[in-house]
């Protein structure tokens, strides 16, 4: 056929234009994936809101039965015994307090000294590595061991159970936390400042003191906040270090209360009034754990 | 130190001038306790293991082996063994990882992947921290006082109905290894949420967008994107959870019923080897707290295995993202 | 563009004899970081009361020289320096000296700014008490900051923070804390290249001012501002004759022979912009 009779055939054949299926954008919100992601996405809200509730549910407890029961007396008066009425768990925050005290004191400079020489002294050296391989390894320590290391060294050569010996338990579990924390906080000062100091002539040590320290205080600090914070709540080690007592502290190497043990011991009783006085010291401890939670997020928030 | 060298400068108006000897004295001085004081955490490490190892030894050397595996413990026939200890502490542990390591790993999908607004996530946080902040014992009192009476009626009931399965054979009457390991996987939550939103964040935006990018679900690109990058995180997530689980001791002291019996019922009291040496050491006699310092040692190798693990699970999870910058 | 193997031959290109006192004079004969050689025999004087520029392509080892001279490099593990530098006549790398005790008398001023994280007055401050300076403090800190053209500007807020400051008021902090302590060399490693250009012009015109009682030594990466500032500069270029990129001094002379009538045709090519 010649080129004009090929055009209109081809003009007079019926083509249909072709028609592109357009993909269709909308939702389509009963598809199978779709079903499938809610689906998902409804189990994580539940799974969410579940966990929620043993929180929910230990606050409540603390707040209905604790608080209940806190009143002066609480937390002044001594542990009551067997059948008595009244009485209170005074002695018991003042030892949590020494205790924790204590083992602040022996923990902080210990740690901080051991963070400066792996965050500045000597990093790479085979001694930093293998302190911060221990001091990661140890921060899942079981509490009870410290217990039982402090009573092999120091109950059993004392020949008596004492707060000093609660107090080392805890220091020991204190370390890890702090000297992680201060090598964190010190390797976060830029390395520019470090520079600085070092161009004015300062000696390590006093770029150390003068530079690094301040500077990375707030790191550090927080770190020592979340330290104590969980040594106060930590009952384990003090079993069978600081054992128990009825009475006031009056010196170091002799058994004090505290309020892990407190709790623990009276929560095995069967009267109600031990039982009452637990709730209302769970509260107090929860509580001074909270406030060590928080002071460590306000000073961490603070940057130089 | 002969470091006057430049005096002879003329240096009027200057301040400069070298460190006092005073100075120099400190600054090595002040380098040498830095020193010690590493030295110390590394001797004080060796020294926790000498001390329990040399107070076990006695024991080793009586028992062997054999203390590991036998489940007899009777004082009077000097016969000890842990293996209830040991099966409680795995069994119980395993079983919080079940349910603490997938609700935890849920719950950091939760935070990281843009099912909350942002004030609403801060306070999720919140609530995970607060659980983290909660002592042990109080989980303990609580368990005892609110959690097992919770869990009587159902767990009574299970028994009856399905008492045919090993798992619920025997009938919940106080303490258990069911509620133990409930409130041991609440106690894990949130050391495994923590790990695994680190875990999770560390993924380069880039690889978010480009699973998006190709038109998937937002649970298709969690579970085939996500999770997976993120995989060795995760998996150091829960293996530092289970560390967790197998180092902890009070709640399970109070929960766990103190019984030496090996039992595959979730309701049967058990013994754990933590809650062992809580409730034996105070009363025992010289020989008995060589046995018990043989159990420590067991446990302290099975913490520090497990927690060594995890550490390099996680090492190796974070070279991953390294190596691409 | 990089040195041919006729011109490595030539040597050590040696400077115009310079004309004034020479505070340090620095004989390098090879620098290396680990095995890397970074720098080749080159010899630089410094001159007193002048300002010294180092110029050249990235690479030429010009900051090394510069942090040589006050032995910061001594901070990196694997620096080695073979050779003498010599500070009024004694060579600060002899053995018995400690380069503490040198940093104190060469004050060097950095890249990016660096206060320290203490208030203003404390970071001008740090120098005097550090080298346990016990007169009129509050003197000597206003004359520093007078000194380092910031005294106006900051009298009202001594107390804030050095960090609170604008980078160009930061760098001039740095400044003033450097210059606090009076020392008579002030290092100056590119302490531009981080500020805008209405900073930088003040930094310029205060480093113009400060020659008249200090001795500068300054790298820069930007010639017009050597040609505004140097009085002599020091142009240093990179040898890949070797496998490997190696930095040497080309040529050192007053700033306007250098510019305008270079000797070596490497110089040449580079103070007309041929290659950066």
């Amino acid at each position: 056929m010649s080129v004009p009779e090929l055009t209109v055939e081809l003009n007079n054949r019926n083509l249909e234009p072709v028609q592109r299926r357009l993909p269709n954008l909308n939702r389509a919100p009963f598809e199978i994936r779709a079903l499938k992601s809610g689906f998902l996405t409804a189990i994580t809200w539940i799974v969410a809101l579940l966990a929620s509730v043993p929180l929910l549910s230990v606050i409540y407890m603390l707040i209905m039965q604790g608080g209940a029961r806190l009143d002066w007396e609480a937390l002044t008066a001594l542990p009551p015994s067997a059948f008595e009425q009244g009485g209170g768990f005074g002695n018991a925050i003042i030892g949590t307090l020494v205790m924790v005290g204590l083992a602040t004191v022996i923990s902080v400079p210990i740690g901080i000294l051991a963070a400066i020489y792996l965050a500045i002294l000597d990093p790479d050296s085979k001694l930093a590595h293998s302190v911060r391989f221990l001091a990661k390894a140890l921060t899942g320590f079981p509490s009870i061991l410290a217990g039982v290391f402090v009573y092999a060294v120091l109950v059993v050569t004392m020949k008596t159970y004492s707060a000093l010996a609660g107090g080392v338990a805890l220091a020991v579990l204190m370390l890890p936390t702090v000297v992680l924390a201060a090598e964190q906080a010190m390797m976060m000062v830029p390395k520019k400042m470090k520079d600085a100091a070092f161009g004015m002539g300062c000696t390590r040590a006093q770029v150390i003191l003068k530079v690094v320290l301040p500077t990375g205080a707030p790191g550090i600090l927080t770190g020592i906040m979340l330290a104590i914070a969980g040594a106060a709540g930590n009952s384990a080690p003090l079993l069978f270090t600081a054992l128990f007592s009825g009475y006031y502290l009056t010196s170091l190497t002799e058994p004090t209360a505290s309020l892990a043990i407190l709790i623990f011991n009276f929560s095995g009783m069967p009267y109600d009034n031990q039982l009452e006085l637990a709730w209302a010291a769970s509260l107090v401890l929860v509580l001074v754990v909270l406030v060590f939670n928080i002071l460590a997020r306000i000073i961490g928030r603070q940057k130089y | 130190m002969a470091s006057h060298h430049f005096d002879h400068i003329d240096r009027s108006g200057s301040v400069s001038g070298p460190p006092s000897p005073g100075d120099y004295a400190f600054d090595r001085g002040f380098r040498g306790i830095a020193w010690l004081s590493a030295v110390f955490i590394l001797a004080l490490v060796v020294y926790i293991i000498i001390e329990i190892g040399g107070k076990a030894w006695p024991a080793i050397t009586e028992h062997g082996l054999g203390f590991l595996t036998s489940t007899t413990w009777n004082v009077q026939t000097q016969e000890f063994g842990i293996l209830p200890e040991i099966w409680g502490t795995l069994y119980s542990s395993f079983l919080a990882l079940i349910l603490g390591g997938v609700f935890g790993v849920a719950i950091a999908i939760f935070l990281t992947q843009d099912f909350l607004p942002n004030r609403l996530a801060v306070i999720f946080r919140t609530i995970i921290e607060l659980l983290a902040a909660i002592p042990s014992v109080v989980f303990g009192l609580w368990g005892i006082y609110v959690l097992i009476p919770l869990l009587r009626p159902t767990a009574n009931w299970l028994h009856e109905e399905f008492g045919f399965i090993p798992f619920f054979s025997t009938s919940l009457s106080g303490p258990g290894l069911g509620p133990a390991a409930l409130v041991l996987a609440i106690m894990i939550l949130p050391t495994v949420a923590s790990i695994s939103v680190d875990a999770l964040r560390q993924i380069p935006y880039k690889i978010k967008e480009a699973a998006y990018g190709m038109g998937t679900t937002r649970w298709e690109a969690i579970l085939k994107v996500m999770l997976p990058t993120a995989g060795s995180g995760i998996l150091a997530a829960l293996v530092l959870g289970f560390g967790r689980a197998l180092g902890e001791t009070m709640a399970l002291a109070m929960l766990i019923g103190n019984s030496n019996q090996i039992s595959l019922s979730l309701f049967a009291p058990a013994n754990t080897l933590a809650a062992l040496l809580a409730s034996s050491f105070p009363e025992a006699g010289p020989v008995e707290i060589q046995v018990l310092m043989y159990a420590a040692l067991a446990l302290l190798a099975i913490t520090l295995i497990v927690n060594a693990i995890g550490l390099a699970v996680m090492k190796f999870a974070t070279r991953k993202f390294e190596a691409e910058r | 563009m990089n040195a041919t193997p006729e011109m490595s031959a030539a040597g050590v290109a040696s400077a115009n004899a310079p004309t004034g006192n020479i505070v340090m004079d620095c004989q390098i004969d090879k620098v290396f970081y680990g095995d890397f050689l970074a720098v080749r025999a080159s010899t630089v004087p410094i001159e007193k009361n002048k300002i010294t520029g180092f110029i050249g392509p990235s690479g030429c080892g010009k900051s090394t020289v510069l942090r040589s001279l006050n032995r910061m490099n001594d901070l990196i593990p694997i620096f080695r320096f073979e050779g003498k530098v010599t500070y009024h006549g004694q060579d600060i790398y002899d053995k018995k000296v400690d380069p503490v005790v040198v940093r104190r008398y060469i004050g060097m001023v950095f890249q990016q700014p660096n206060p320290f994280a203490m208030s203003i007055y404390d970071n001008v401050a740090f120098g005097l008490r550090l080298n346990g300076f016990k007169g009129d403090m509050d003197e000597r800190v206003e004359k520093a900051l007078k000194g380092a053209a910031c005294w106006n500007e900051v009298k009202d807020k001594l107390k804030n923070s050095g960090l609170s400051l604008s980078g160009g008021q930061q760098q001039r902090l740095c400044i003033a804390r450097a210059i606090a302590t009076e020392p008579d060399v002030l290092l100056m490693d590119e302490p531009c290249s981080a500020l805008d250009p209405i900073a930088t012009r003040r930094v310029e015109e205060l480093m113009l001012e400060l020659k008249e009682k200090y001795t500068i030594a300054l790298v820069t990466h930007n010639m017009q501002q050597a040609t505004r500032v140097a009085d002599t500069t020091a142009f240093f270029g990179v040898d890949i004759s070797q496998g490997s990129r190696t930095g040497y001094l080309v040529e050192m002379g007053p700033t306007q022979q250098i510019f305008e009538n270079p000797r070596e045709k490497l110089t040449g090519e580079y103070v007309r912009g041929e290659f950066s």
